[in-house]
């Protein structure tokens, strides 16, 4: 019996086998940010461990910084969204801890000035941290992202953040493995993260819990490789354990030349080996779904679950029609937090705020594809529009193609990078806001903000209407 | 790791699917977070009325519920992003067990590394062990027992459950897991070895030869 990618990977990295599922595992690369790492290092600090091999370990400064144009390295982000122990300060001693511990142990440490300062699953595979085949893993649940350049990775909690700081190891139970395969040709100014709401709309938020996530189909293959960490980044919100797509020539061509990629002779045996990381055609998943993603047109959701989703141009549900008792009474909810009625269409729905960013959507590519639409128009009266590049290098790819000018002449904030919005600017609270983001929960985006998920495309076209907008206004419907 | 063999406590049920571990845990950034501050920030958007008072509707505001030892919950519990401050405020609040048909993988990891121990039974089980939940005040009580792996509910009806191997006995034992693998050192090494011989470009990241 052939044997899938994930399985292939599974068996390199075993150091030692307890079970048939459970194995201690060997970690390739660790990478840790500000929140969760800072925690990890200070545990080990305080335990009198060191790291077991700090070459393999990355760390930077993300989630407490704050993204305004010329902030210096203690500038913490104003907080918006409600908590009972976030304490002023807390954010600036959380990056003072990452910061100290990180020049103590010599891991390979990008602070605030680094171009490789950044989202981490933005910084990851710009910087060619992340590879083919590797087994990655970070404090964040958003790791999945890395997954589209064929890496296996997956987020971990602080103190198995811990444990793979002090013995570069960790111990798994192996994931249960899903083929979701998305067959077709999309409508027009449609991407991959209007195919991922589309999927999850259609499988719903629980499908992946358990599972490893192997993306395959026509659409995949044809997808630009930042896309597919789009599409991976997007795995956790249907609950998936990790996501990725094998690599393949794109993935050689995106990743060949970065900065921790392997060179010359080392790059030619690396990718040798890296064709054989493949799913086997007669391998076995203990799921296979295939979603058709033909004439899709762009999609927003609608609600408090990236499963409530809908096209730009259909009715927003009747929970009266819904017989499951549960998600009736979400829907019901989701309407009353939202705002909307039943039988509403999203397109057109008046705007607060726009956002372009976080892990999900704050690449080069992303901001090209905004930038298309922002290109001599205006954001109209009365939106905030805000751009946060996912890393410096990303700011500073950019702005040598002019793009941050674009944008500022639209009307733009255009910040330094971060994850600074991603969990609510101050200003929208109670705003409708339309984001390149990934959770459309409750009070996520801010205190009582109402957070429609969109493309990059679709928050810059509703930026430019001042409402839920389709890009093809803007762009023509050519495909 | 904190041990944890069997506990026979008040239940409380939350049944709600997809609570995620911004619910759980809300907020919380400061480094080495006191106990306290864990346990008053578990459930805070539900647990604290606008101002702050406690939601007196709010089953963990309830006697005897305040002292509950066992969570009774929905599908797939701390979904959402990798905070570990869901399971020490879990914990911090007097949680040793949680029951649900299904966790998100990194909140049930996380269960283990802090003194919990995380149960996966099926949703009518749950659905029957919530019902019992509601009884606590008349003395209702759950056992919830890692040795024999095994939950029992008040009647005596007894529901067996599967638990990681590896993590089982750690949790049995009240291991520190990292002195535990640091004892394979010899094999972590001879593992590394082996592979620097496949994968050089891994052990230096950046690799440049030729
Ligand atoms: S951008 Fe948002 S989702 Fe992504 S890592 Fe940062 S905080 Fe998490």
């Amino acid at each position: 019996m052939g044997m899938t990618f994930f399985e292939k990977v599974w068996d390199e990295h075993i150091v030692h086998r307890f079970t048939e599922t459970e194995a201690l595992l060997s970690i390739d690369r660790l990478i840790l940010h500000d929140m969760s790492g800072s925690e990890a290092l200070y545990q080990l600090d305080k335990s009198g461990r060191t790291p077991f091999s700090p070459e393999m370990v990355f760390t930077t400064i993300d989630h407490f910084i704050a993204t305004f144009p010329g902030r210096g390295p203690n500038d913490e982000r104003t907080v918006s969204t409600i908590g009972t122990g976030s304490a002023k300060g807390a954010g600036v001693e959380r990056m003072n801890i990452l910061r100290t511990l990180s020049l103590k142990f010599g891991v390979n440490f990008f602070d605030i000035g680094s171009p490789n300062q950044g989202i981490t699953h933005v910084m990851a595979t710009e910087a060619g941290i992340a590879l083919p085949g590797v087994m990655l893993v970070c404090g964040d649940s958003h790791t999945s992202t890395i997954g589209g350049i064929g890496a296996v990775a997956w987020g971990i909690g602080a103190s198995e953040a811990q444990h793979v700081a002090a013995t570069q190891t960790l111990l798994q139970t192996k994931p249960k493995m899903m083929r979701i395969k998305l067959e077709g040709r999309p409508g027009p100014n449609v991407s991959a993260k209007d195919m991922v709401l589309h999927l999850i709309r259609q499988i719903g938020a629980q499908a992946g819990v358990g599972y490893a996530v192997e993306f395959a189909g026509s659409a995949v293959r044809d997808m630009p490789v930042e896309q597919r960490l789009t599409l991976c980044n997007m795995a956790i919100e249907f609950s998936a354990k990790m996501a990725f797509v094998p690599a393949d020539e794109k993935t050689f061509e995106y990743l060949k030349g970065r900065e921790f990629a392997p060179k010359h002779k080392a790059w030619n045996a690396a990718v040798a080996h890296w064709r054989t990381l493949h799913s086997d055609d007669d391998a076995v998943f203990d799921t296979e779904i295939t979603c058709d993603v033909s004439g899709l047109e762009p999609q927003v959701t609608w609600g408090l679950s990236p499963a409530h989703t809908l096209g730009l141009h259909e009715q927003v549900p009747d929970p009266a029609a819904e017989t499951d008792p549960q998600r009736r009474a979400a829907m019901e909810r989701a309407l009353t937090y939202m705002q909307l009625e039943p039988g509403e269409i999203l397109a057109g729905q008046k705007i607060d705020v726009a956002y372009i960013g976080t892990c999900t959507n704050s690449r080069l590519s992303d901001l090209r594809e905004a930038a298309k639409i922002l290109r001599g128009r205006k954001v109209a009266e009365g939106v905030q529009a805000v751009c946060v590049t996912g890393s410096s290098s990303v700011k500073a790819a950019a702005e040598a193609e002019g793009l941050d000018k674009i944008f500022k002449a639209a009307g733009f904030e255009w910040d330094e990078s971060g994850c600074f919005g991603c969990t609510g600017l101050p200003s929208a609270r109670g705003a409708r806001t339309v984001s390149s983001a990934n959770r459309n929960f409750e009070n996520r985006g801010g205190l009582q903000t109402r957070t429609h998920l969109a493309s990059p495309a679709t928050v810059a076209a509703s930026a430019v209407a001042g409402c839920i907008a389709d890009v093809g206004d803007y762009l023509g419907q050519g495909a | 790791m904190e041990p944890f063999v069997r506990t026979t406590g008040v239940a409380a049920a939350i049944i709600r699917n997809n609570i995620d571990t911004d619910q759980i845990s809300p907020g919380l950034y400061a480094a080495n977070t006191p106990k306290e501050k864990h346990a008053a920030a578990l459930f805070g958007n539900m647990r604290y009325l606008q101002g702050g008072k406690p939601n007196p509707d709010f089953i963990l505001n309830k006697t005897p519920w305040t002292e509950a030892e066992i969570l009774v919950t929905g599908e797939n519990f701390g979904c959402g992003s990798s905070r570990e401050a869901a399971a020490k405020a879990l914990r911090a609040f007097g949680f040793r067990a949680v029951i649900a048909p299904s966790f998100g993988g990194i909140l049930f990891n996380n269960c283990f590394r802090n003194g919990i121990l995380p149960v996966v039974l099926p949703k009518d089980v749950v659905q029957r062990l919530a019902q019992d939940a509601e009884h606590a005040a008349g003395g209702a009580r759950i056992t919830v027992d890692l040795e024999a792996l095994t939950v029992t509910d008040t009647d005596g009806n007894s529901y067996n459950f599967t638990s990681p191997v590896q993590q089982r006995s750690m949790l049995l034992q009240g291991l520190d897991e990292i002195d535990f693998t640091l004892s394979m050192r010899g094999e972590i090494e001879a593992f590394r070895n082996a592979d620097k011989a496949l994968r050089p470009w891994i052990y230096t990241p950046g690799l440049n030869v030729g």
